[in-house]
């Protein structure tokens, strides 16, 4: 097999397949992670933000039984492997897309796996803020609300374009895993050609796209997370 | 006015039941400068924080201006707090932003305009000092500048009490005595009262008028400055103003001596040391029962006790001599033993 992979009519397939298929893929492998994330960081921040600051000592305490639903909640839907999520989700994809299979459809079950993880880092984001700037705050006068808009958010700015970029390289390779239940995208042609046709070329080729992405946008993450940390401006 | 009275606070720790204040009562007039001085774990911070609110007592009040804050609500207290302001040992900038926006942070919250905000915030980087740094951020500064910049946020509201929690601790003495300076200009100039939290005793003798000294979470003494330095009746006051008796180690000193205690408030130093040249100059002997001094860009800083032996007209020649150079302060002490 090792020599067929190589062989002039393989490349020449592989050729065909990456000209009709792969830019459409690329496409799909991007839209879909990018509203996945906005998605999950849209649910995930503000539960983040309510763990740190709804705590007992917090500056919005909650009643400590919502506290805790809330943190099973994301405990819970942490543990469940995100290929038995997908099909788990069936019925709210459906509800909401109207389908449960396609690209679209992929992004419901991408969400609900990615808010959770999300809000976990989220949540470590605000609570690396030094606690004296927090009281600092209130001892300025300023409301919860306040804190939550003008301290604790812009102050964690770093660390939270950190953990979104995370969140972003994570949920791509979820996406990919979608391939699987008919979300397109690379993992969907990795899966259709290397795994069900054996066309290893192909796999690898899509695998090595998925690398490169991730690269890319790892690169990003981390050079706007130093850019915006302003802790970093020396003399 | 600040009228503390009576007031307690306990906290439930992992080692139990931490009784942090109990039944303090304090008065601070207006336009003073107030230092609450004691060890570590006295309560100090505790008390500063009640003072607004950020702690609230278990029981007693607080009453600013005849209004007890205690029964405020928390939009009310937020709207008070504009007139109580704190600066902090550790600054607490808020480093994502610019000088100028951290100024104006105070501002903000309370919905002055921003091209409003923006030109006091100015106004007040000037009085600190820092104009041209308006646009720097707090990592590009260096922590004597970061505390102006703090000071500068907590005048932006014009508050009538300025509450420090050990801000100069973090700092050098050189920098410690120009953030005081600035400190007393404010007071002076704006007439704010101002309630300073230390543990250094050289904080409270270079600008507080007056002093209460916290022990195990109660106020062991207070008054002036002077009376409380130089007749130091509890322990813990007696602990500040001779520090060597906590270490077991007596005051060499002959019996009958009295007792002369040095400030130097970054005196510069000079080849013939004081001692020495009093008693050439004056014919007056004088034994270091204890020193602790040291010496930094050629200023010294720290404090000293001198055994005397004659009757007050010696003594008191000896003070003024002392105190001819300037940035060193003598007093005669009593009780030190």
């Amino acid at each position: 097999m090792g020599n067929d992979i190589f062989s002039s009519e393989a490349l020449f397939e592989a050729w065909q397949i990456i000209k009709t298929q792969f830019p459409l893929a690329i496409w799909e492998t991007i839209y879909v992670t990018i509203l996945a994330t906005v998605f999950a960081i849209l649910i995930g921040l503000p539960l983040g933000i309510l763990l740190v600051a709804g705590e007992k000592d917090g500056i919005l305490p909650l009643p400590s039984w919502l506290l805790q639903i809330l943190n099973v909640i994301i405990n819970l839907l942490r543990s469940v492997p995100f290929l038995i999520l997908m099909i788990l989700v069936f019925p709210l994809t459906r509800l909401i897309v109207g389908t449960v299979v396609g690209t679209t459809a992929s992004i419901v079950p991408l969400v609900i796996a990615a808010f959770p993880f999300v809000a976990r880092l989220a949540e470590s984001s605000i609570r690396e803020i030094n606690p004296n700037i927090i009281e600092m705050a209130q001892s300025t006068g300023a409301s919860p609300m306040q804190i939550i808009i003008k301290v604790m958010i812009p102050e964690s700015v770093p660390s939270l374009i950190s953990n979104a970029t995370i969140a972003f390289t994570t949920i791509l390779g979820y996406s990919a895993m979608s391939g699987i239940i008919g979300g397109g995208g690379l993992g969907k042609i990795a899966i259709n050609y290397g795994y069900y046709r054996y066309k290893y070329l192909i796999m690898i080729l899509a695998v090595i796209l998925l690398i490169v992405i991730v690269q890319i946008f790892q690169s990003i993450g981390t050079y706007l997370a130093t850019k915006t940390d302003k802790r970093l401006k020396r003399k | 006015m600040i009228e503390i009275k009576n007031i307690s606070k306990r906290f439930n720790t992992a080692d139990g039941i931490v009784e942090a204040l109990n039944n303090v009562s304090l008065s601070i007039a207006d336009g003073d400068i107030f230092g609450i001085i004691g060890m570590s774990g006295a309560g100090k911070s505790t008390l500063v924080r009640c003072i607004n609110m950020l702690e609230r007592p278990d029981s007693g009040t607080i009453e600013i201006d005849g209004c007890d804050i205690g029964k405020l609500s928390e939009r009310k207290l937020r709207t008070v707090r504009r007139d109580i302001t704190m600066i902090f040992q550790g600054f607490n900038l808020l480093m994502q932003r610019n000088c100028l926006k951290n100024v104006c942070f105070p501002l903000e919250l309370s919905g002055v305009k921003k091209s409003e905000a923006k030109k006091k915030a100015l106004e007040l980087l000037d009085i600190v000092g820092l104009r041209d740094k308006a646009k720097a951020y707090p990592a590009q500064l260096s922590g004597g500048q970061q505390q102006r910049v703090a000071i500068a946020r907590a005048l932006a509201t014009n508050p009538k009490v300025l509450l420090c929690d050990e801000a100069t601790s973090a700092l050098d003495p050189t920098t410690t005595n120009s953030i005081l300076e600035l400190i007393r200009n404010i007071n002076e100039k704006l007439g704010i009262t101002v309630v300073i939290i230390t543990h250094q005793m050289s904080v409270v003798e270079s600008i507080c008028k007056n002093v209460a000294i916290l022990d195990g979470g109660e106020v062991v003494e207070q008054g002036t400055v002077s009376e409380v330095f130089t007749h130091p009746k509890s322990k813990a006051a007696q602990n500040l103003v001779f520090p060597e008796m906590e270490s077991g180690s007596a005051i060499i000193n002959k019996a009958g001596d009295r007792i002369i205690r040095i400030v130097f408030n970054g005196a510069s130093a000079t080849e013939t040391p004081l001692i020495a040249r009093m008693a050439v100059q004056k014919g007056i002997e004088a034994n270091i029962a204890y020193a602790s001094t040291k010496s930094i860009n050629g200023k010294v800083y720290g404090s000293m006790l001198l055994g005397i032996t004659g009757d007050k007209e010696v003594v008191k020649s000896a003070i003024d001599y002392l105190t001819r150079t300037s940035d060193v302060m003598a007093q005669e002490v009593e009780n030190y033993g």
